[in-house]
């Protein structure tokens, strides 16, 4: 039997708003438990909520950024529920009419395949505080800091067929809401993080399966690693006869396994209904309209200039603009180098990603800046250095040791380009190696990489590769 | 003193014929020497109103008084007063002292405006005889074995007695009206969205609108001055100019035209209330007010309909009274569950939980198109009715309650009789519309209140409306014997 997935994801994406959505408290992370939660947040007896503006300017810019049909007239629900960081007993978000209706992004898979996710909607909504449970000796401490924070929940039609394609759509959500400024994007600290509804049907089957729903993921990896581990665990469940619930689940990431949150949210009626305290929002046609022309640059018309502009393959162009931080840095090697954008590309994804990736740091964190980049890209055009030497001065100014030309100049690492100091190397390797000079000379032209390796290793790496390769062809052939 | 109105104290006080704190001492003790046998005030603030009347008097002197400068005056305890215990009269919230002041607080103390104390009041403002709250029953006046109505039936009784000049109360589906009526007081409910509910503890934020309890159609309007007006702290209040409301009190009333609903004169109305009713209505037509009889056909609607979304509204905002940040918590809780249950099966009396339970039945998914949508759209009809009769008169008139006061206890078995005697306030609520009860008479040696409905934001009309007739008549100026 062969079996097809089916995925579609909620995300909520924080808004970068500085205050709540319906008080004045700040949305700063990691302050002291409680101390940015006003009486509003507190849901204190009396107390009436405010719309935030901003929080409303960010889903409208999100919405034009998926090409969606943008609420003119959008409610705010609340939603009714106890829980005890939930301090008004309902959440207000919105239900039957959100600000944000149905648009589409566009994913591109590894194998070069593009796709087109739906957008079903995306609505306005505050946060939840937070329960701790541990340090309360058996009781529960409740911190409402994040209570009241903006959060655009993002829903996608059931699109997605793999998770590969899911983290694609999550990665390129994560890209748009960042390049729109609307959200850090900082997953540790669950300003983006997804639930996802998974199920799976035979093959062919028009029907979808039942589904579960996976909560709180908070990494790409883990959305992958959590929606293979359901795939598996649903097609065991049906293969051995058995039936899937429709149910909420957990993912355990130390275990790598889903878990039923049963029990916990059993059959909740949430009672939904237009939220009293507050209007309607109308939003005027030219308020969409100038929101829409001042749009910055998305990651799919940057990934097209970079594949017209500066020759960049489709890959590495995709690579290069799925994070905004990414591409400026990149943008910044460019401008600030006057180098090959190509060359400055190879660097961005090969050394300097893999330095990342080791040290597990950000673009934003990298040792090395855009300038100091281009610094060593300018001493590789100038001829200053080799590619293979600007390896190690990479590595160097990753250490801390400087910029590119300190390194060079401390470590003696510039490159010898004086005809008359390569020729004598070469003069000596030839005269130290007449062996291979008369296997040459009889036709086997193989030798002569052994004898650019020679001079290379005499030079300590430092003659110009070019060059070297000149000289010995001269002095071979005469 | 405490048969002088608002407008006669503050005028008494400019003149420098007494002091705020003496004025307000003279209420203190009035209050502890009367209200034993009321039951008006939940909590008597002396220290503040003394501090408040201090600096009042300061005021005064330095020249700078505003129009109530210097005044007393008592809240609902429904509308938060920084550092003062705020009870909504239930259990629940017995041991919350609010951290913060109402806008309607607030702007009476920056006009100078002297607290009192908290009135009494129905739980969560859920009853129309005052007989819900946590802390007694209210008792009317006029007779002490009767009811004051409700629900702001603390803030009625103690205008009546004289323990207080004017009060503050709230009104969702006639609170300030039907009390007012059944005590002989002026009570306005304003348009909806006129004053700021931020700090009023909600029950339906739909239709609760906070309005002035007055002995004088004058006194609302100067209430009126200092409580209208737009709020950014809350999203529903209208960003619209107040009017000074004591504008218009004196114009005639020649060439009004008024409505006079047949459906408010019908089965269930008291023959005694009728005829009281009818009479102010003949007083009218001599000052100069032509009588036109409407119809608002949706009228039996509006009870069906406001216990409905009412309860539905309530369900939801009482759920922040869960014993986890503020007010009662049940001892010992084995866990969460625990907790939730007996904090609110405890906080909680029958009244308010007979409406959770109504409204979470109504809100619950298969129900809500039936129930509450369904609610909604009569809303709309019952407007309707408003705005077509608006279009042929000026104001509706008719009586603010069905009966009298009835007896404590009396209704208390039986939910549905007690709901009625909201019939004739409930629809201006579900409306929007502004509403006022006026003394106009006695029947079974009970006070009769006359309802006035305007139109949209029309509450200069109505204080107008009023006024004229209390130039006219004395029905306002009666104050039962033991309190006159």
């Amino acid at each position: 039997m062969e079996w097809e997935t089916v995925i579609g994801l909620e995300i909520h994406a924080q808004l970068a708003t500085s205050s709540k959505i319906f008080s004045g408290a700040s949305t700063a992370y990691g302050a002291e438990p409680n101390t940015q939660a006003c009486a509003v947040d507190l849901g204190l007896p009396g107390v009436l909520p405010v719309l935030n503006k901003e929080a409303v300017s960010m889903a409208v810019k999100f919405g034009t950024a998926v090409d969606a049909e943008i609420g003119r007239r959008s409610v705010f629900a609340r939603k009714n529920y106890f829980y005890p960081d939930l301090p008004k007993g309902y959440q207000i978000s919105q239900f039957e009419l959100p600000i944000v209706g149905k648009g589409h992004v566009e994913i591109e898979l590894e194998d070069g395949v593009s796709k087109t996710v739906g957008v079903t909607r995306a609505h306005l909504e505050e946060d939840a505080g937070k329960s701790l449970h541990e340090d309360f000796h058996g009781m529960t401490g409740i911190d409402l800091n994040r209570a009241g924070t903006p959060l655009l929940e993002i829903v996608s039609e059931p699109d997605m067929r793999s998770a590969k394609e899911a983290v694609a759509y999550m990665k390129k959500i994560h890209s748009l809401v960042t390049y729109l400024g609307i959200c850090d994007g900082n997953m540790q600290e669950g300003s983006f993080r997804c639930d996802a509804n998974v199920s799976v049907r035979l093959k062919g089957e028009e029907e979808f399966g039942t589904r579960a729903e996976l909560k709180n993921i908070n990494s790409f990896r883990f959305v992958e690693r959590a929606i293979n581990y359901e795939v598996e665990r649903q097609i065991d469940v049906i293969e051995s006869g058995g039936k899937i619930v429709q149910e909420t689940r957990l993912y355990d990431a130390d275990k790598d396994e889903t878990r039923s949150m049963r029990g916990k949210e059993e059959a909740n009626d949430y009672r939904y209904f237009p939220d009293p305290d507050l209007l309607p929002v109308e939003i005027e046609d030219s308020f969409i309209e100038a929101t829409r022309a001042a749009l910055p640059e998305l990651p799919d018309q940057k990934k097209q200039r970079y594949i017209s502009d500066f020759g960049l393959s489709s890959y590495d162009a995709g690579v290069l603009t799925a994070s905004r931080d990414l591409a400026s840095y990149f943008e910044q090697v460019v401008d600030l180098s006057g180098a090959d954008a190509k060359q400055c590309a190879n660097w961005v994804q090969g050394e300097l990603s893999a330095a990342l990736n080791k040290d597990g740091m950000e673009i934003t964190d990298s040792p090395v800046s855009a300038e100091m980049l281009a610094g060593m890209m300018k001493r590789i055009a100038d001829n200053t250095i080799s590619g293979k030497i600007a390896k190690q001065v990479f590595q160097a100014m990753w250490a801390g040791e400087g910029d590119a030309d300190t390194v060079i100049e401390a470590k003696g690492l510039k490159q010898i380009t004086d005809s008359g100091a390569i020729e004598k190397l070469i003069d000596e390797i030839l005269a130290n190696n007449a062996n291979q000079v008369e296997q040459y000379k009889s036709g086997n032209e193989k030798v002569f990489g052994f004898f650019v390796g020679q001079v290379m290793k005499a030079s300590q790496g430092k003659a110009n590769p070019q060059q070297v390769n000149e000289l010995l062809k001269q002095k071979l052939s005469s | 003193m405490h048969n002088k109105t608002m407008a006669e104290l503050s005028a008494g006080l400019k003149a420098g014929e007494f002091s705020s704190e003496e004025l307000t001492r003279s209420y203190l003790e009035r209050i502890e020497n009367l209200d034993g046998d009321i039951n008006s005030y939940i909590t008597v603030t002396p220290e503040l109103a003394l501090q408040q009347a201090r600096e009042a008097d300061k005021r005064i002197a330095a020249g700078n008084a505003d129009a109530l400068t210097g005044v007393p005056l008592a809240h609902k305890d429904i509308f938060c007063t920084d550092g003062v215990r705020t009870s909504s009269g239930s259990k629940m919230l017995d041991n919350f002292i609010a951290p913060y002041d109402a806008t309607v607080v607030s702007r009476f103390k920056q006009a100078g405006v002297v607290t009192l104390g908290k009135t009494n009041m129905d739980e969560f403002a859920m009853g129309s005889s005052n007989e819900t709250s946590f802390y007694g029953a209210v008792k009317n006046p006029w007779n002490t074995d009767t009811v004051p109505g409700g629900s702001s039936g603390g803030s009625a009784a103690a205008v009546a007695a004289r323990l207080a000049p004017a009060a503050t109360g709230t009104d969702t589906g006639g609170s300030i009206r039907q009390p007012a009526a059944l005590v002989g007081i002026t009570g306005l409910k304003p348009t909806y969205g006129r004053v700021s509910r931020y700090g009023m503890i909600a029950f339906a934020s739909s239709l609760d609108q906070a309005g002035p309890m007055t002995r004088s159609a004058e006194d609302a309007a100067l209430m009126m001055n200092v409580m209208a007006g737009f709020d950014q702290r809350d999203s529903t209040s209208l960003q619209r100019e107040v009017p000074d409301y004591t504008a218009d009190l004196d114009k005639d009333l020649k060439g009004l035209k008024i409505g006079l609903p047949k459906e408010y004169f019908g089965e269930g109305l008291d023959a005694g209330v009728a005829k009281a009713v009818e009479a102010a209505i003949e007083e009218y037509k001599k000052l100069g007010a032509e009588v036109v009889e409407i119809s608002l056909p949706n009228t039996g609607l509006s009870v069906p309909t406001y216990y409905v979304v009412a309860p539905a509204e309530c369900s939801s905002n009482l759920s922040r009274f869960d014993g986890v940040r503020f007010g009662y918590r049940c001892e010992d809780p084995v866990d969460l569950e625990d907790l939730y249950k007996r904090s609110r099966g405890e906080g909680f009396g029958d009244e308010v939980k007979r409406r959770i339970l109504v409204g979470t039945y109504a809100l619950s998914a298969g129900y809500y198109d039936a129930y509450y949508l369904k609610a909604q759209k009569l809303r709309r009809l019952i407007s309707d009715d408003f705005n077509q009769a608006f279009e042929k008169v000026d104001v509706i008139m008719g009586p603010t309650s069905p009966t009298t006061a009835f007896n404590i206890g009396e209704r208390s078995d039986d939910p549905v009789s007690m709901y009625l005697s909201d019939i004739y306030t409930i629809a201006a609520n579900l409306a929007g519309l502004p509403g006022m009860s006026v003394p106009a008479g006695f029947a079974n040696g009970m006070p009769v209140g006359l309802q006035i409905i305007g139109n949209y934001f029309d509450e200069g009309r109505l204080l107008n409306v009023a006024h004229q007739f209390q130039q006219a008549t004395d029905w306002h100026q009666r104050a039962p014997v033991a309190y006159a």
